[in-house]
């Protein structure tokens, strides 16, 4: 067993920079690596590039660092939900590029999977394309989409061994497992190390050959978004 | 005239038996409360669950089982979950039967613009790019004209575009409409809306071809 296991979130973010380029896992604030963001606003590294899916709400997930102006461009697909994300694109303090979320996903899995970019038919046409190669198979437009570059995933599992194998729970895998691998260090935090051994390997969503850094995640808040329920009866 | 509900309730009645069916945000989320009961069908939602159930009891909402709305949801039996480049193969790859979603604007040629307002509203585009680029079976639920009355279904798009060419179908408070090559096919009215009424509320070509069957639900 190669052990990937770290002692802390402290130790799993060695050689965090300013400037760096980012990968963070979550579904608006389903599946977020809330340890390593909030390591990253006490570290206060800043000029940050960050790709995430969405950008937080004001006071929790990626609007802390907003708020703190550590983030210099978001690649993402919706925002919606952050009033200080849009006062801050609006105003021009913040770069924002956004891209389909099914493009934002396969970017991710392009690096993964060692392809250097990929053809998809989301955006044609728009503006999402505009200064992009283009090209025609079988009568239809396709929009060519390169991979990404990033230094650093975070990625948040809820399971997860030594060996840096990782389960996720319901839609919180979102993105997740697209970014293992797709940086030069992916970093998982989870909810439960378990024992070696314990997790089935039939069962693994990311075998640990993708995942450098994993540790045991802290008072994991896992606030919801929206709260919606049914009336019994 | 409909209102939000009329609308998801007549859209209601396009999905068929085995449908697997991509839900959007507002109005689209209405329809699943309406598909008929006695047919099989499947919700997919881009975040990452096929086989979405409704919501859940209170006091049982888990942080992690939520929808593309981020609205806590169940999964139903026979539910998956998976992974963001998963869900849109799902969706690119065409396995997605209908795509039901939200527009602020549609051309009679198909364009349909939904995601951003130049200057004043840039929410970002989620999946409906991927969606409106890939779907064969595509319908709009949206109003008719927006809130000073001006019409919503238009010659051309005003707003920056979310797909080329794409819409096949759309559900308004007034009517039920057809995209075809020539424009917009007007295929039903509204219980009390007239044909007029609907000519004046359509900016874009309008085809009326014989008399116009008011919608049955």
């Amino acid at each position: 067993m190669i052990n990937k296991k770290v002692a802390n979130v402290d130790a799993a973010l060695n050689g965090v920079k300013d400037n760096m380029t980012f990968m963070l896992g979550g579904f608006g604030l389903s599946g977020i690596p809330e340890n390593a963001i909030a390591k990253l606003v006490k570290l206060g590294v800043h000029g940050l590039t960050c790709i995430s899916n969405n950008a937080g709400v004001d006071d929790f997930g990626l609007g802390l660092l907003l708020q703190k102006k550590q983030i210099k461009k978001m690649i993402s697909s919706y925002v919606g939900e952050n009033d200080e994300f849009e006062r801050q694109m609006l105003s021009g303090e913040l770069d924002v590029e956004l891209i389909p979320q099914g493009t934002l996903a396969e970017r991710c899995r392009a690096a993964q999977a060692g392809f250097p970019a990929i053809y998809t038919p989301a955006g044609y046409g728009t503006e999402v394309s505009e200064g992009k190669e283009t090209r025609e198979f079988d009568g239809k437009m396709y929009v060519l989409e390169h991979a990404f570059k990033a230094d650093f995933a975070f990625v948040k599992a809820w399971k997860g061994d030594a060996a840096g194998n990782l389960i996720f729970k319901g839609t919180a895998r979102n993105f997740n497992p697209v970014m293992c691998g797709a940086a030069k260090i992916t970093v998982a935090e989870v909810e439960e190390l378990v024992p070696l051994g314990e997790l089935d390997p039939n069962q693994i969503h990311i075998p640990g050959i993708f995942v450098q850094r994993i540790f045991q995640g802290e008072r994991y808040e896992k606030r919801i978004e929206q709260r919606t329920v049914r009336s019994r009866g | 005239m409909l209102d939000k509900i009329g609308i998801a309730k007549r859209i209601a009645k396009e999905v068929q038996d085995g449908y697997y069916v991509n839900l959007g945000i507002g109005i689209p989320t209405l329809v699943a409360n309406y598909v008929r009961e006695d047919i099989e069908v499947e919700f997919q939602s881009e975040n990452g669950v096929l086989g979405m159930g409704p919501f859940p009891f209170e006091g049982e909402e888990d942080a992690d089982v939520i929808n593309a709305g981020k609205q806590t949801i169940t999964a139903l039996p026979g539910a998956s979950f998976f992974d963001s480049a998963l869900s849109f193969s799902m969706i690119r790859g065409q396995h997605v039967d209908l795509t039901i979603l939200g527009a602020m604007e549609v051309a009679e040629n198909g364009d349909i613009a939904n995601w951003k307002i130049p200057g004043r509203m840039v929410k970002g585009m989620g999946g409906a790019m991927d969606l409106v680029a890939s779907a064969e079976n595509i319908i709009v639920a949206m109003m008719h004209t927006n809130k000073k009355g001006e019409s919503k279904l238009l010659k051309k798009c005003t707003l920056p575009l979310t797909g080329v060419g794409c819409v096949k179908r759309i559900v308004t408070n007034l009517a039920v409409l057809e995209v075809t090559a020539v424009g917009f096919k007007l295929l039903e009215r509204a219980p009390g809306v007239s044909v007029d009424d609907i000519k004046n509320a359509t900016e874009g070509t309008l085809i009326i071809d014989g008399d116009i069957p008011e919608m049955q639900f």
